[in-house]
């Protein structure tokens, strides 16, 4: 990927040579650029890991009984795919990946504030990722809790609980360094003229997710250290036997976790918000609408975790607030799907594998928002709760909304990332393909969670077998979708087209620097005095 | 990377941080206030078994070792950097006390065999194990805060002498300070919420 690069009048940040070389000059590197790639292949990586434990899962679900695994393996496959799937790939996912490469790109600033914070956040997140790696190899085996560590089974189990918990610890310390680091950055880095309301909506959501991820994580992080106390020091916070409270815990959880699904969602919303109107060729429907929902998402969502423990025994006035709230964070997410719709209204469509991508985020985020009422409301809650139901809703927001928005975001800025274009033939082919599987995964499951297939059983009874094998045929389509997405982008970077520093037409400052982007972003930081989609010239 | 140094946004880097420490100490806070509420008699009588003088003395150490690292960072600002370290060194002995003076309360404690999963303390009520084990680790956690702002200090001290902390440049001994007042100010509330209340 080398010969093109020369045309510029400086090196790109691919290209630069700093002290260290080879991998050194990667894992060292304060660049923002090169920081979120560390991410993104982290996070690529972990994601594969993910993804085979997932279909493990749907291997022994294929058929009822023992398949290829007993309840005990089962157990552990599950909580390892939650713990990595949601503590190492999908929170860092966006902001970590494309919020580091694409915040200060897009605010016109040479860097992040504080870039060797930026750079620790990394080692941090590695160091994180090893702990839960530990715990799987070492002591009594994997954790078999679920990637919640709910009480009791968190002090009570003899796997190897320590380094797992504190592994996600650990991961929720990156977290909020990031955080940290993008909400100062977008205060004191703006490009001159850039006031808040010509800022892109991208960086909007990484203000609303720093914000979350700053309030929220350490009430996890403190509630993951008593989980410490209790298995080391017998320090009973949850234990009924030492006079605790276990579904003090479950509060405790959920009080980040909960706000953890906007961390996870938020970027998702504000990639799209991009990449809309760059293929609508066209400004951004109720900017501002979109900015105050951004706001309103953050904060509402700290106030809906009881949603989550409707069975767990609250009070009825708990039940009634918690469900209410639930209904009402769910509007600002309805704001943003009319006003992308609205976008597209009388566009003059340039459809391309990006648009693609957005426009089904916006389809399987709708089939997860709605199926979300179903679980927010009391009555139907309970005779879903913790069935197969539950885990076709979060899958279709968390993968369906935050995977497919990564998917989205990486084949937009693919070629601002890399200077080069892939295959859009086999982009597209690896899109539909994982778009059918995905939905032929996720879709039987909710059939079988309301006719009563229980969550978390390597096992289930005769007359949900014809839903499972759908279910499981969807995922080896749907893994077969990403091997064909991910060797085409493996393609492009090697080998593609060379790629025009704006072959999109976009109209945000990251498309008026060079592809790849130079080491110091911009030549001269721009004077900005338009909104940042501003298509009438 | 020629950033300019900016100020602000190491300030507002550092507060913003210092959100994150206040809920971290939140999350026990509610725990407190719910076992607190749960059990209430056993609360009070436990709290009488604390020590008010030792607690007394090591809150006027801590607030006296905030004044000085204020008055640190106004030193600095006037340009007077030797009456600064010296007033470092200040605040890092008065931490020393309070860690000394802890240790002693904790050793008390322990050799009345009030530890966590010690037989005694498994003996008394489940009011009573709650009290200590919040005790214990809130304490200890405020006490694993207070090496972390000294080291913090050691830190800023070392820089001053090596001079790249001076009249023009004292945002780092300013995020000190604050976060030092941080960890003072969550032993204001950890005292009488363990202490005092009966």
């Amino acid at each position: 990927m080398q010969e093109n690069l020369h045309t510029h009048q400086e090196p790109s940040y691919l290209e630069y040579e700093g002290k260290h070389k080879g991998l050194g000059a990667w894992i060292f590197s304060t660049d923002h650029k090169r920081i979120g790639l560390l991410y993104l292949y982290t996070i690529l990586v972990f994601f594969g890991i993910g993804v085979i434990l997932g279909l493990l899962m749907k291997f022994e679900l294929i058929a009822p009984g023992h398949t290829i695994m007993g309840p005990q393996t089962y157990n552990s496959i599950f909580t390892l795919h939650g713990v990595i799937m949601i503590f190492v790939v999908v929170i860092p996912g966006l902001p970590a990946v494309f919020g580091n490469f694409f915040l200060p790109l897009q605010i016109g600033a040479p860097d992040v504030a504080f870039p060797k914070l930026n750079l620790l956040s990394w080692w941090i997140y590695v160091t994180g990722i090893l702990l839960v790696l530990v715990s799987l190899f070492t002591g009594g085996g994997a954790p078999d809790t679920g990637w919640t560590f709910y009480a009791p089974y968190s002090f009570e189990t003899t796997t190897n609980m320590l380094p797992a918990v504190l592994g996600a610890f650990v991961l929720g310390f990156s977290s909020i360094l990031t955080g940290l680091n993008f909400i100062v950055t977008i205060h004191r880095m703006r490009a001159p003229g850039m006031d808040w309301f010509k800022m892109p909506l991208f960086p909007w959501t990484l203000y609303g997710t720093g914000w979350i991820q700053l309030l929220a994580t350490p009430i996890v992080g403190i509630t993951l250290l008593m989980i410490v106390a209790e298995r080391t020091l017998g320090i009973g916070f949850f234990d009924p036997d030492l006079g605790g409270d276990p579904i003090l815990y479950q509060h405790l959880f959920w009080i980040y976790s909960h706000p953890a699904v906007y961390i996870m969602i938020l970027p998702a919303m504000g990639a799209i918000s991009e990449i809309l109107p760059t293929f609508a060729r066209k400004t951004i429907f109720g900017y501002k609408a979109i900015v105050i929902s951004t706001i309103m998402i953050a904060f509402v969502g700290y106030f809906v975790w009881g949603h989550h423990m409707f069975t767990s025994g609250m009070s009825g006035t708990a039940l009634y607030t918690f469900s209410l709230l639930t209904f009402i964070v769910a509007i600002p997410s309805a704001i943003k799907v009319f006003n992308w719709i609205s976008t597209l209204h009388k566009a003059s469509i340039n459809v391309q594998t990006p648009f693609y991508w957005a426009i089904s985020f916006i389809f399987v985020f709708m089939i997860g928002g709605l199926s979300g009422l179903v679980l927010g409301s009391l009555a139907t809650d309970v005779h879903v709760h913790d069935t197969a139901f539950v885990v076709a809703h979060f899958h279709y927001i968390v993968f369906g909304g935050t995977g497919f928005a990564f998917f989205a975001a990486l084949h937009y800025w693919f070629p601002k990332i890399y200077g080069r274009m892939y295959d859009s033939g086999w982009a597209n082919i690896g899109w539909m393909v994982m778009f059918i599987g995905f939905n032929a995964l996720y879709a039987p499951m909710f059939y079988l969670g309301i006719a009563g297939m229980s969550r978390r059983y390597y096992d289930y009874l005769p007359e949900f077998h014809s839903g499972n094998i759908i279910s499981s045929l969807g995922a080896f389509v749907m893994a077969m979708g990403i091997v064909i997405i991910i060797v085409n982008l493996v393609r492009g970077a090697r080998h593609g087209e060379k790629a025009e520093g704006n072959p999109w037409g976009g109209k945000t400052l990251e498309w008026t620097v060079p592809s790849p982007p130079p080491l110091e972003n911009f030549e001269e930081i721009p004077t900005v005095t338009k909104g940042p989609y501003d298509y009438s010239s | 990377m020629h950033l300019h140094r900016d100020d602000t946004a190491s300030k507002i880097g550092m507060w913003l941080f210092i959100f994150t420490e206040i809920l971290l100490f939140g999350g026990l806070f509610i725990v407190y206030a719910v076992y607190r509420y749960e059990n209430q008699a056993a609360f009070h009588l436990a709290g009488e078994e604390l020590n008010v003088i030792m607690g007394t003395i090591n809150t006027v150490v801590l607030l006296v070792s905030s004044m000085t690292i204020a008055m640190a960072i106004t030193a600095m600002q006037r340009g007077n950097k030797k009456m600064a370290i010296a007033l470092l060194y200040i605040t890092l002995l008065l931490a020393l006390i309070f860690m000394v003076n802890k240790y002693f309360e904790w050793g008390a404690k322990f050799e009345h065999g009030i530890f966590p999963n010690s037989e005694y303390l498994l003996s008394l009520s489940r009011g009573d194990i709650l009290f200590f084990g919040l005790y214990f680790t809130m304490t200890g956690l405020h006490a694993f805060h207070i090496v972390v702002g000294a080291v913090f200090i050691g830190f800023v001290i070392y820089y001053i002498k090596k001079d790249r902390l001076h009249k023009e440049n004292w945002q780092l001994l300013e995020n000190a300070g604050l976060y030092w007042h941080l960890v003072d100010l969550i032993w204001i509330f950890l005292f009488p919420l363990f202490y005092l209340i009966h």
